[in-house]
């Protein structure tokens, strides 16, 4: 066991290595010189954009360019943002509890109506109540974000009143108020993913239905209550699990749009306003912190497996 | 069932929605088109930051409603000769931190945007060659050479004092928690949410302050920042879009205010950078003019800005003085735009690429334009690019024609020199006159504004009448719109929001 997560662990880094060459390549693609922009109305004095490429080193070669980053990344020093000039591993640091919360409630909602609506089309197969599920998880998956966020802030903050249009309360400082600026933003992420789970669950539970296990249930008696929850839906969800968790992985690499729509200061906004200001530190430290997010997770499932299925141990 | 679920549960969280709407008036809210850059008077260059700084940087000179000079720190100026400049500063300024805003500050200030690696402030104030202490509440100031643009830098970024001790102590990082001798001290940030200030006991004209905290919040999305005004979560946006006007002016508790601006949107021609400026439209002025004259400005106008913006044919507003009255945009000619081409020697349609920040009303401005000019024998291609992009393309010359705008400066030579002296930084098509050159380089040097304006007069008359460098197409608006328990708001061209007397009732 501990060599195998030794042997583990010693493949992160070089995914990870590899990982950061991708990025710093694939951002030199970007058009646009990071000086000219970060000058923008001031690009006029030739002399000042000579001194913002020396002081950022965009006058070096690119290898010498990457390896400065790199170098300093091991460290744990991400460098600083260029814009705003704060530390990247600070940004991303306040703006990792945002991104998480967003992410959680986004999930709870989509779970639980994503679920049950598909235990329920399931079970109610070609009736009306199946019809008018999958037309509802088809409006939530074609629905774009942003206008069902245009939407709820037009009704529920101009018309209603009821919640804040956009912005963002930590949780620690006022947990109603915080509620109140998230439920908006996670409901229209969870509904996107509402829509997928049904389906997914739907189809999952349709083929569990049909299994001679279930036949055998009923056959014994059982209450249909008890055949559809305790034995089909506990074989129908492991699919829909492996599913949830990549979508829970997708949402904490931050939801770009919602979160421009709300105002949301999270992992998506951030990156999207560092790739508009050619912020190139921070489009690094976000992607590179994304990314070893979701080694680590990975990792995390791994051992979970290897604990809880022996025979995985002697591979 | 779900629905009803959802429906109670925002139902109970609205209570505290409603709770917070009816914050005491102790905090103004200002809802800002995007966040701020650096807040260090120095490195700093985006326009939504200079509103910002206007609640935390006190400048030696301000402009008024009027485009008057008008003293802020300082309390007067007097030049001994055309090349030296004496400035008096007010007594008694201090710091947020506590520190005296004296002439050796003032110098320290002036000599870090002279000379801070990475200044933007060089560029606006390089002409100075040397800040001297006269005494402690007097400066001079050198210049290398005569400059009428010069006094007017003072009343931006360039003019604005920092506490020497603070910035020695930050160095780079000073944006990080600027210490300034503003009429709000700063308290915190929080990277694309908010900045928060709050009233500096201090600060020297504090009667004039009314309103404890100000929090800036930059909301990108037009539609949301609206919503937020409408719904109460702002007291002030800092710009709404001019389709939206009328659903606020419908609006009993809403308020805007729209005034010209110091800028102008326009089309730059490609005319020497590059070999993509060696086309028929780049090389004969006579084709150009019939493009210019393809094109109606008001009926643009009409179109896409609801007829709120001001055509126009020229870089200066009216409202400035250096604005010459009688050089106004040419009316729709499709015909004689025809004969020009003729004229020129043009046989089929006259192809011709125009590049195009990507906004949704820049580009249905292109697409107008392009249905215009097509009846008089052009085939205009669009081509719009994300803005980082077409900056660095123009800046390269990797372009025919570049719909672009400027914010505008107060002094005429802020909104031309760069652009059509054959040195401007941002002369991006490469125009050179020698003609043009002289008398951009002799208006900066006169001060009479009569005088100075004829100068002007005749680089319109050269640059664009007849060499036809660039297409000024209207000067926009700032449209701010405030709640109505927000009084005292006055509007200045250059579309800061100035803290002073504003109350929230």
């Amino acid at each position: 066991m501990g060599i195998w997560l030794l042997r583990r662990l010693g493949q992160i880094i070089p995914t990870l290595l590899i990982l950061s060459v991708l990025i710093f390549g694939l951002q030199q693609l970007m058009p646009g010189d990071p000086a000219l922009i970060l000058a923008g109305e001031e690009r006029g004095d030739p002399v000042v954009l000579a001194q913002i490429r020396a002081e950022l080193f965009l006058d070096r070669p690119l290898p010498e360019q990457y390896l400065r980053w790199i170098s300093r990344v091991v460290q744990g020093d991400f460098g600083f943002s260029w814009r705003i000039r704060e530390p990247v591993a600070a940004l991303i640091l306040t703006k990792l509890p945002v991104t998480f919360q967003l992410a959680v409630m986004a999930f709870l909602i989509a779970v639980v109506i994503g679920v049950p609506a598909g235990i329920v089309s399931a079970v109610r197969r070609d009736t009306p109540v199946d019809w008018a599920v999958n037309g509802m998880a088809l409006f939530g998956i074609s629905t774009p974000n942003f206008w069902l966020g245009i939407m709820m802030i037009l009704l529920f903050s101009v018309e209603l009143g009821w919640l804040p249009p956009s912005g963002y309360v930590p949780l620690t400082e006022d947990p109603w108020q915080s509620l109140a600026t998230t439920i908006m933003p996670a409901f229209v992420l969870g509904s996107g993913i509402a829509g997928v789970l049904m389906r997914h669950t739907r189809a999952a539970m349709l083929g569990a239905l049909g299994q001679d296990y279930v036949r055998t249930a009923r056959a014994k008696g059982l209450g249909e209550r008890a055949v559809v929850v305790k034995h089909a839906l506990r074989n129908a969800l492991i699919p829909v699990v492996t599913l949830g968790t990549i979508e829970f992985g997708r949402l904490l690499a931050g939801a770009v749009l919602t979160e421009q729509i709300f105002t949301i200061p999270g992992f998506g906004k951030l990156i999207v306003d560092a790739v508009f200001n050619r912020d190139y530190p921070v489009v690094q430290g976000v992607v590179m912190a994304t990314a070893l997010i979701f080694v680590t997770l990975s990792l995390v499932a791994d051992v979970l497996y290897m604990a809880v299925n022996p025979r995985l141990r002697t591979a | 069932m779900i629905r009803r679920t959802v429906f109670a549960a925002l139902a109970a969280l609205s209570l505290t929605a409603a709770a917070q709407a009816q914050a005491p008036n102790q905090t103004l809210r200002i809802g800002l088109r995007e966040d701020p850059d650096i807040l260090d008077p120095t490195l700093a260059r985006t326009f939504v930051g200079r509103i910002v700084f206007a609640s935390l940087c006190d400048k030696l000179f301000d402009i008024n409603e009027k485009l008057e000079i008008v003293p802020q720190l300082a309390t007067g100026y007097a030049w001994e000769d055309p090349k030296t400049l004496r400035i008096a500063l007010r007594e008694g300024v201090r710091f947020h931190d506590g520190e005296p805003m004296d002439a050796e500050a003032v110098r320290y200030s002036l000599n870090r945007h002279l000379t801070m690696s990475g200044s933007f402030r060089r560029g606006e104030i390089g002409i100075a060659e040397a800040v001297e202490v006269v005494d402690a509440k007097t400066i001079r100031i050198r210049l290398k050479s005569a400059s009428s643009p010069f006094l007017s830098q003072l009343t931006d970024r360039a003019g604005m004092i920092v506490s020497p001790k603070a910035a020695e102590a930050a160095g780079r990082n000073f944006g990080s928690a600027p210490v300034c001798a503003g009429p709000y001290r700063f308290v915190e940030r929080v990277a694309q949410d908010r900045i928060v200030v709050e009233r500096f006991a201090g600060y020297w004209d504090a009667a004039r302050i009314h309103i404890p905290r100000i929090v800036f919040q930059p909301i990108p999305d037009n539609t949301v920042r609206l919503a937020n005004l409408q719904s109460g979560a702002l007291e002030m946006v800092q710009t709404i879009e001019p389709d939206d006007v009328k659903t606020v002016e419908r609006n009993r508790r809403l308020k805007v205010v729209s005034y010209a601006e110091l800028g102008y949107q326009s089309i730059s021609y490609n005319l020497g950078n590059g070999p993509r400026a060696n086309t028929p439209f780049g090389r004969d002025a006579r084709i150009r003019a019939a493009f210019e004259l393809a094109i109606d400005r008001q009926a643009i106008n009409q179109v896409v800005y609801e007829g709120f913006y001001l055509p126009t044919a020229q870089p200066v507003p009216p409202g400035n003085p250096y604005h010459v009255p009688g050089f106004r945009p040419e009316g729709r000619d499709v015909a004689r735009a025809r004969a020009l081409l003729r004229e020129a020697g043009v046989t089929g349609p006259v192809q011709v690429e125009m590049t195009i920040p990507n906004n949704p009303d820049l580009r249905q401005v292109g697409e107008v334009i392009q249905a215009m000019v097509k009846e008089a024998g052009f085939e205009l291609k669009l081509n719009a690019m994300e803005f980082a992009s077409s900056l660095q393309a123009a800046n390269r010359g990797d372009f025919e024609t570049y719909l672009v705008a400027w914010s505008g400066r107060v002094d005429p030579d802020g909104n031309i020199w760069t652009f059509s002296h054959s040195g401007g930084g941002q002369n991006d098509g490469k125009y050179s006159n020698p003609e043009v050159d002289r008398l951009l380089d002799e208006a900066r040097a006169v001060t009479d504004v009569a005088a100075r304006r004829e100068i002007y007069a005749k680089v319109w008359e050269i640059a664009l009448q007849r060499d036809r460098h660039r297409m000024y197409l209207w000067h926009r608006k700032n449209i701010v719109a405030h709640s109505a328990r927000l009084t005292g708001f006055v509007p200045v061209a250059d579309g800061l929001i100035r803290p002073q007397d504003l109350r929230l009732n």
